[in-house]
């Protein structure tokens, strides 16, 4: 970005109109980096613009979830796992990482029209951005949930601790590549909003968040099919890798234990490793189709927002 | 060092047209961005290059596709075919403020457009403070944006995109923000970049800002480049074109078939000088004309400003003034429909030749145009006289005869001043 004033020939940005080539691509990202950085703080800055609390609501959410869950699972319909607000907010936060990300990326092109309108920058880095803007909430939101373990003096699964990185990449990768597509899409048809609501609906309850990974096991095994076919599902594996690693059921006595998670504790590292990787191949496939699908849209961004 | 700044390498952009019925929605789902349907070109092979340091001028009617071209250069659109090669860091001065979020403050902006523009915070941080300096708004710098009135957001917007002195700089008719003397500290700033080195592209339809401030002109029309180079030249082949389009007779008192678009509430029909009161062909200094400016509404409105200019055929401008102006407040009260404005020019101070009349319709800010004449209303003027030249000056003469001695000798200096 060197200004005239030098004797060198500033570097040339070519717009042609065949669509640049993905490591292209990433390379620009990356020398955007530090637009990505602001577009990140300013997602969360703006959230909490004039709110009294300010940042504490990332906070309050979950802790309200706890509080209910809590309470209504735990007093009210009984039966359900102990300490069931710390299990739902396992899987809850990876869905609200997952959710929030894809859908607030997937509206990120329209919502910064006058922008995108406007200025050239890598168009991906929008989507990135509220995806990265979910991931920082999501961090925070943590801090609920260790804390909630450790007053209940829940000990995570340290052997299997490492798991979490390899789900929340994955995650955060299936938000991304959706987000891509449907960000690019939305351009185009406003449906595209409509359609992912109602989308995450469905997804949410087909997920095991509210209720356990035993359930859809069980199920699936007394169809004769192993519980591994769960992992046709993408966000099943991020989101039992969690529920393993820091609910961790092994803390509940061993008439809950057999009563509630048989079938989790059952499976050994082998069993994650498998659900994980299924699911990675699965978001590595919906991101290459992803960032495909909005290099061959992107080009008419300008005009049609 | 010389080089080209802008290469526009044979770039055509088709659009798809809106045809009739959709198709069913898996059919448009499926050849969103594929070509297909009724096509048409808003750039037709376009090429001109650009040298470092030069100003280049894009002229051409409303949707001839000047702003397609701009967008082509700034990289917001892919162009069909062809490519654009820039180099250097480029800023856009399209629409003031655009990367501007209404809860963050104006500092937080700055930083943010910065960086959307490419620039790291240290090179932001440098030019910070001749940013708020050239804003005037220092006051406000740590108001959120949402607060700003809408000059303010312009003024900080235009500020951020000056001065971070990107190599490439690209206006898109955005030099009316602001009251005038910022308007004349903007220019005066285009003007600095040029001395600096600096690329500039200036998209417009006044024929007055490429002669000013161009290099080089570029002629765009319905999507084709009908001429690039001299900006005198470019000028005169802007104005063929559209008489050729909108076929105007001079002076013949008919209404100017006008374009119609931009706020959709208020269109000019038209504007016409009425024909000499004596039934002769032109007009005569001395005369009363009558300019006649006719607008339709589809709403009431309480205020609106009528803008209209008059240059000689050369594309001088000989004068600007408003409804303000002339009544010391607005046009007011316009009720749905059509309306007629009738301005009268006592004792016409024109002396010869050919001029041109045109209008515009824009709320009393100044902040949009509902409506603007296309082409220009032409009357001719012819004295009986023998004096020449634009202008009727009101004068007045006497003689004495002096001393000798009386007068001083003219000095050197002054004489070749």
């Amino acid at each position: 970005m060197a200004a005239v004033t030098g004797s060198e020939i500033p570097p040339l940005v070519e717009h042609g109109s065949v669509p640049r080539s993905i490591p292209t691509r990433i390379k620009d990202v990356w020398e955007f980096r530090e637009l990505l950085g602001n577009l990140v703080r300013r997602e969360l800055k703006v959230r909490y613009k004039d709110s009294v609390l300010g940042f504490l609501w990332t906070l309050l959410n979950p802790l309200l979830y706890l509080a209910v869950f809590s309470v209504v699972f735990g007093v009210i319909l009984k039966g359900a796992a102990p300490r069931y607000g710390l299990l739902l907010l396992s899987g809850l936060l990876v869905w609200n990482l997952f959710s929030v990300g894809l859908s607030s990326a997937a509206s990120s092109i329209v919502s910064n029209g006058p922008l995108v309108q406007k200025v050239w920058f890598p168009r991906e880095i929008l989507p990135l951005a509220a995806v990265g803007a979910s991931f920082i909430s999501f961090c925070f939101q943590m801090i609920v949930l260790l804390a909630g373990l450790a007053a209940f003096g829940h000990v995570p699964k340290f052997s299997m601790l490492w798991l979490l990185v390899p789900a929340l990449l994955i995650t955060m990768m299936l938000a991304t590549g959706l987000g891509l597509l449907l960000g690019a899409y939305n351009v185009y048809y406003r449906d595209t909003m409509h359609f992912l609501e109602l989308g995450l609906l469905a997804w949410f309850w087909f997920s095991p968040i509210v209720y356990t990974f035993d359930f859809v096991g069980r199920e699936l095994e007394s169809m004769g099919l192993s519980s591994l076919v769960a992992g046709l599902n993408p966000m099943i594996g991020p989101m039992v890798a969690f529920q393993r690693v820091l609910y961790n059921p092994e803390n509940l006595s061993e008439a809950d234990q057999a009563l509630h998670f048989p079938l989790m504790l059952d499976q050994g590292m082998g069993f994650f490793v498998g659900l994980l990787a299924i699911s990675f191949v699965f978001s590595f496939v919906v991101l290459l189709l992803g960032i495909r699908t909005f290099a061959r849209l992107e080009g008419d961004f300008g005009e049609a927002i | 060092m010389s080089y080209t700044a802008i290469e526009v390498d044979h770039v055509t952009k088709r659009f798809k047209r809106q045809t009739g019925g959709p198709g069913s929605f898996m059919e448009r789902f499926l050849s969103v961005g594929r070509g297909s349907s009724v096509e048409f070109n808003a750039l037709d092979d376009v090429a001109f290059d650009v040298a470092a340091g030069q100003t280049v001028g894009i002229l051409g009617h409303n949707g001839s596709g000047k702003s397609t071209m701009l967008k082509c250069i700034s990289g917001t659109i892919r162009p069909s075919e062809g490519a654009v090669r820039v180099r250097g860091s480029m800023s856009a001065l399209l629409e003031l403020g655009a990367g501007f979020h209404p809860d963050l403050t104006g500092r937080e902006n700055v930083y943010l457009n910065g960086s959307i523009l490419g620039f790291s915070k240290e090179q932001i941080t440098e030019m910070i403070d001749d940013i708020i300096d050239f804003s005037e708004i220092p006051n406000f710098i740590d108001t959120q944006v949402k607060n700003y009135s809408s000059g303010m957001f312009a003024r900080l917007g235009f500020a951020v995109a000056v001065n971070l002195k990107p190599d490439v700089l690209l206006i898109d008719e955005v030099l009316a923000v602001g009251d005038e003397a910022f308007q004349r500290k903007c220019l005066e700033r285009v003007r600095g970049f040029q001395r600096d080195g600096r690329t500039i592209v200036l998209v417009t339809h006044s024929p007055d800002m490429v002669r000013l401030f161009c290099d080089k002109a570029v002629v765009l029309d319905s999507g084709k480049m009908i001429y690039c180079g001299e900006p005198h030249d470019g000028v005169v082949v802007y104005r063929d074109a559209l008489e050729a389009r909108t076929g105007i007779r001079h002076g013949d008192g008919t209404p100017t078939e006008l374009n119609k678009n931009q706020r959709d509430t208020v269109s000019l029909v038209g504007v016409s000088v009425d024909p000499p009161a004596d039934g002769g062909e032109s007009h005569h200094p001395g005369q009363t004309i009558r300019i006649r400016v006719r607008f339709t509404s589809t709403e009431s409105i309480p205020a609106i400003r009528l803008a209209i200019w008059l240059y000689s055929h050369d594309g001088i401008m000989v004068s600007n003034f408003s409804s303000a102006d002339i009544l010391g407040h607005d046009l007011l009260d316009i009720e749905p429909g059509v309306s007629e404005v009738e301005i009268v020019v006592d004792d016409l101070p024109l002396l010869q030749g050919s001029f041109e009349v045109t209008a515009a319709l824009q709320d009393v800010q100044e902040t949009f145009e509902y409506d603007r004449a296309e082409a220009p209303t032409s009357f001719s003027v012819t004295s009986g006289g023998t004096s020449s030249g634009r202008v009727r000056l009101k004068t007045s003469i006497s003689h004495q005869q002096l001393e000798p001695g009386a007068i001083d000798p003219v000095r050197p200096a002054e004489a070749s001043a």
